[in-house]
Formats: structure tokens, C-alpha cells, sequence
């Protein structure tokens, strides 16, 4: 199965909308299809009711679609049962449930916690807050001038810690981590896994069994889904453990004056009334994907990831360099790049006068920022909606930088 | 934003402090004081030297990692401010404030969407080279780079008390 982004540009009404636009950074956030916008809208107009509560046959019809999107999401994961899928708000929010529930009933001070110097600020802070409240270790796993991680001390490093949490692709660098041998060497050393799937998850069949994590995060927004929905998939077992994250509504059994028992997971960690429109429309995200297959959208990916490469280093030489891994198996479609000494806010201000959107700053890694040598760069990433044509654009658009600043 | 308004935000003046930025370097602390700056969007830094003679003029050097626009800012404030009096300082500060439309006691640093307000002649003249960032009145991220360094300005001279 391929994919033809032209006709998937159709299914986007922004996009068919702005003809014009060149979009350029779904890593940030993705379009959303008229699917997904069909599935929240028709909720709300046929059958918005709290869902869990009412007895009444459209609150149960509401419960059924909500319920149903947590079982959509569960088999795209390859998870074996839909109850180990946490609605959270975003991937943020689902590292700080794990954080805030299993690291701090699970961790006392001393004990050891890996990330890596590519982590995002969403699986760093969390954890930098734990270490400073609780006296637990924080180790990194080192990034090489490629921008991969560099394993050659993975035994030693992960050796004696209680968890590893790494992204699953750099949303800088575009790396496709090797989840799965980091699995293996922090399982034999006694530790779990925690995968930050924000970017691998929109663009990677992803299968949690495969991939052998315990923990794994994601959000809806960057996989065509709406704002305000991600989750945490977690082993049954972890999540029956964990004690609640925050307290109300839903994630109780009882409540008397003097005290309450939890709610069995996942609604033991959903306070409150959940985000159900969002949740039905990832539901619809997760159908669009499965639609297209999520190996065309990874090939489709990869050959216009090639493309964009040799055609920026085509046309722009040494003034381009792109951070990350060349080796295409090895990466997504997050190109980051600096462009001679023009600050990254300068090539998007010239880039957006021609209608060209990509991202300029330090993409919430700053850490990584600095290992790299830069306080920003501009990144440019590719979805299933982008062709040659968008590629060919922000080339030649970034010729109008070259005339600005020389 | 138009083709005329790319030049407009990048005019002549701007690209020239930029690429020949006036007042960069560090003075020794003490006893100059060191405030730094920092844009949590973008990443962009500043850091502001500021002494005063015994003249009671102020001596500035900056030096910075940033865009066109927060580098051009940090060079024309250097230039604005050298051998003024805090107190002039602080009113070329403000100058330069009502100029990009931020008003006290608003807190977000955003412009008024009411377009450029008219400067008087005198004004202008105060304002020199800086007048060319109008540009960014009605860009707002933007305006936070152009701010930078002279929040970072108001700091150093908190710091000098």
C-alpha cells in the first residue's frame, strides 16, 4: 500500500482551505482530517451526555463512543487489553502521572533514574522535580555527533537504576531510538521502561509488545487528533499497583466523610468529567491512520525525508547543515537544520512571508540545544499531507533568506 | 506580512547594528554590575554590563546570543544609552516602550492592536536608530526579542540600586 499525498491533502480542511499554506511542522502539531472533525462534531451534536453517569440510553451511547476510542488507541499500541489505556491531556501530562503516582510510591532517595541528553523538557522536568524532592539520581545517556544515542556505556549506565525514560524519536533530531535494546538492557538490570511517544506514535507502527517498554506515552495532536487528548499505555499489572494521581469524580469506589477506596485503572486515574469529544476523535485519528496503513505512512515518510535532504543539500550546500542522523532508517521526518549564521527567528520570519511554517527556537530541549552547539534551530517536519512540492518550496524560499542576509 | 513588510521589519538600519553591533563586550564586575536575559520561546540571551562614572554617566557593554532583531536592539541601546544619566536612561527606556505600544501595568508585553501610535518630533529625534524596530509593533513574538535586552537593562540597573 502507498500513499498519495495529494489526495491525503484533500482529507485536511485547512489545508485545502489555505491552498497556499506550506506546512511544515506537524511535529509540533499536526492538520487535523474531516474525519476527526466529523467524529467530535456529530458527538456533539447526536449524543453529548457525561459518560460513567447517566442510566439513560444516550448517556450509555456516549459512554460506548468514549469507551470505544480507549479500545481504538489500545489495539493500535498492540496493547493486550483496553483498560491499560489512561486518557491524559497530553504526553506531558502522561509523564507526570507516572512521576507523580508509581515513581513516588515506587522510588526512596538514591535510587537511580536514566533519561538522555535528547529528552524533551516534558520527560525531563518531571523528573528533575523527583530528584530534587526526593533525592533520587538522575543519569543520561550521552548523544552522539550524529545526533543518535550513544550506547557504548548502556550496561554500565542503566546499571542499578529503577527506570529508563527515553523518547522514542527525537522531536529535534527526528532519531528513531532502539527502543527495544535499551528495554533489554534495563529489564536485565532490574529497571523499567519508559517510552515518551509523542513523535513515534504518528508516524511509526508502534506495537508496545515489540518494543518491550513498560510505560509508554503519547499524544493525540501530533497524530491527527485534537488538542487536549494523549495518554499513557502501561502493563495491567504497573497500573493496579499505582496509586491514584489526582483525586474527584470517576477515579473513586466510595466516598464516605472520613476517608474513600479508588476506582479500578484506568478511571482510577481519571479525575473528574474526561475530555470526551477529544477522546472519540483520536478514536477517529486512529481509524484515519489505520486507513492509510501506518507502514505507507512510514515509507511515504522516509522516501520524503530522503528527498528533502538531497534537495536541501543540492541547493544549498555547506550554508544548510541538517542535525541528526542522514541514515534514513534511522530517522523521521523532523529535519532540524541551521542556515549560515541567520538565527533560526529570521529564516521563519522570511520562510512565513512566503507562506512557509516551520518551528524556530530550541523545541523545548534545551539541554540537547546545548549539547549541540546552538541556542535554536529551524525545523522543518514532514506529515502525510506533505509532497515534493512543499519540499521544493521552503528550498527555494530559503534563497530569499540568502538575499536578506548574504 | 507582505513583501514590504519583511523590509520593513529588516530595514537598513536594523540589518546594519546587527551585523556591526556597537557596545559588545563585557566591563569587569565589580565594579560594573552583570544582568542576564534570557527569551524562554527562543532561547536567545543577553547579558548587560552597567557601571556609572564618576560623572554619574553610565557605562553599558552587552554581549548576546540571538536573532537580527534582539542583536540590533541590544546594539542600539548600547549606543541610546552610553554617557546618559540613569535617569535619562530610564526615560529613553520608556521612549522606547511607548514607541512598540507596551504600556505599564500590562503585564504580557503584548502591543495594542490600534497600529503605531504618533510620535511626536522630539520623541523621534530621542530615539534615533531605534525607530527603525517599529516593525515589530505588530509582530509579538518579535517584540519579546526586541525587549530583551532592555529588560535585561532595567535589571542591571535594579542591580545597581
Amino acid at each position: 500500500m502507498t500513499l498519495d499525498a495529494a489526495t491525503v491533502k484533500k482529507d485536511f480542511p485547512l489545508l485545502t482551505a489555505r491552498g497556499e499554506l506550506v506546512y511544515l511542522d506537524s511535529a509540533s502539531s499536526s492538520q487535523k482530517p474531516r474525519a476527526v472533525l466529523d467524529a467530535m462534531t456529530d458527538y456533539y451534536e447526536s449524543t453529548h451526555a457525561n459518560v460513567h453517569r447517566g442510566v439513560y440510553a444516550m448517556a450509555e451511547e456516549a459512554t460506548s463512543r468514549f469507551e470505544g476510542a480507549r479500545a481504538k488507541m489500545a489495539r493500535f499500541l498492540g496493547a493486550a487489553k483496553a483498560s491499560e489505556i489512561v486518557f491524559t491531556k497530553n504526553v506531558t501530562e502522561a509523564i507526570n502521572l507516572v512521576a507523580h503516582s508509581w515513581a513516588r510510591s515506587e522510588l526512596r532517595e538514591g535510587d537511580v533514574i536514566v533519561l538522555s541528553e535528547m529528552e524533551h523538557h516534558a520527560n525531563l522536568v518531571p523528573w528533575l522535580m523527583l530528584a530534587n524532592e526526593r533525592g533520587v539520581k538522575l543519569r543520561y545517556l550521552p548523544v552522539d555527533e550524529e545526533g543518535r544515542l550513544d550506547l557504548a556505556d548502556l550496561d554500565q549506565t542503566v546499571d542499578g537504576a529503577r527506570l529508563v525514560a527515553v523518547s522514542g524519536m527525537s522531536n529535534v533530531l527526528g532519531t528513531i531510538n532502539p527502543i527495544r535494546r535499551i528495554a533489554d538492557a534495563a529489564h536485565a538490570a532490574g529497571a523499567l521502561v519508559l517510552v515518551d511517544a509523542a513523535q513515534l506514535v504518528p508516524h511509526v507502527a508502534v506495537d508496545v509488545a515489540d518494543l518491550d517498554c513498560d510505560f509508554l506515552g503519547f499524544t493525540g495532536h501530533k497524530m491527527c487528533g485534537p488538542t487536549g487528548i494523549g495518554g499513557l499505555w502501561a502493563r495491567e499489572e504497573l497500573l493496579e499497583r499505582m496509586p491514584p494521581f489526582m483525586g474527584g469524580g470517576e477515579m473513586i469506589r466510595d466516598v464516605r466523610l472520613d476517608g474513600f477506596t479508588t476506582n479500578d485503572p484506568p478511571w482510577r486515574f481519571e479525575a473528574g468529567t474526561p475530555p470526551i469529544a477529544e477522546a472519540i476523535g483520536l478514536g477517529a485519528a486512529v481509524d484515519y491512520l489505520e486507513g492509510l496503513g501506518m507502514e505507507a505512512v512510514r515509507e511515504h515518510e522516509k522516501a520524503l525525508t530522503t528527498y528533502a535532504l538531497r534537495v536541501l543539500a543540492e541547493r544549498h550546500g555547506d550554508r544548510l547543515k541538517v542535525f541528526g542522523p542522514t541514515e534514513i532508517d534511522d530517522r523521521g521526518g523532523a529535519i532540524s537544520f541551521a542556515f549560515g549564521e541567520v538565527h533560526p527567528h529570521d529564516v521563519s520570519q522570511i520562510l512565513d512571508d512566503q507562506g512557509i511554517c516551520v518551528r524556530a527556537g530550541h523545541h523545548c530541549a534545551k539541554p540537547l540545544m546545548k549539547r549541540l552547539g546552538v541556542n535554536a534551530t529551524s525545523r522543518a517536519s514532514l506529515y502525510v499531507y506533505n509532497d515534493e512540492s512543499d519540499v521544493d518550496a521552503l528550498s527555494a524560499a530559503l534563497d530569499k533568506v540568502t538575499g536578506f542576509f548574504g | 506580512m507582505s513583501p514590504s513588510g519583511l523590509t520593513d521589519l529588516y530595514r537598513e538600519v536594523v540589518l546594519d547594528h546587527f551585523r556591526n553591533p556597537r557596545g559588545r563586550g563585557t566591563l569587569p564586575t565589580p565594579p560594573a554590575v552583570r544582568a542576564d536575559g534570557y527569551n524562554p520561546y527562543c532561547g536567545d540571551e543577553v547579558a548587560v554590563y552597567l557601571e556609572t562614572g564618576e560623572d554619574g554617566a553610565v557605562r553599558l557593554a552587552w554581549e548576546g546570543v540571538g536573532c537580527s532583531i534582539s542583536q540590533a536592539s541590544a546594539s542600539m541601546m548600547a549606543r541610546g544609552v552610553a554617557g546618559k544619566t540613569p535617569a535619562e536612561a530610564a526615560e529613553l527606556m520608556q521612549r522606547f516602550r511607548e514607541m512598540l505600544q507596551v504600556h505599564e501595568g500590562r503585564l504580557d508585553d503584548k502591543a495594542d492592536d490600534a497600529g503605531p501610535e504618533t510620535l511626536d518630533r522630539e520623541t523621534q529625534k530621542e530615539l534615533g536608530d531605534l525607530m527603525a524596530l517599529e516593525g515589530v509593533v505588530k509582530l509579538p513574538v518579535r517584540l519579546k526579542c526586541a525587549l530583551l535586552p532592555w529588560t535585561t537593562l532595567a535589571e542591571a540597573f535594579n542591580h545597581l540600586g
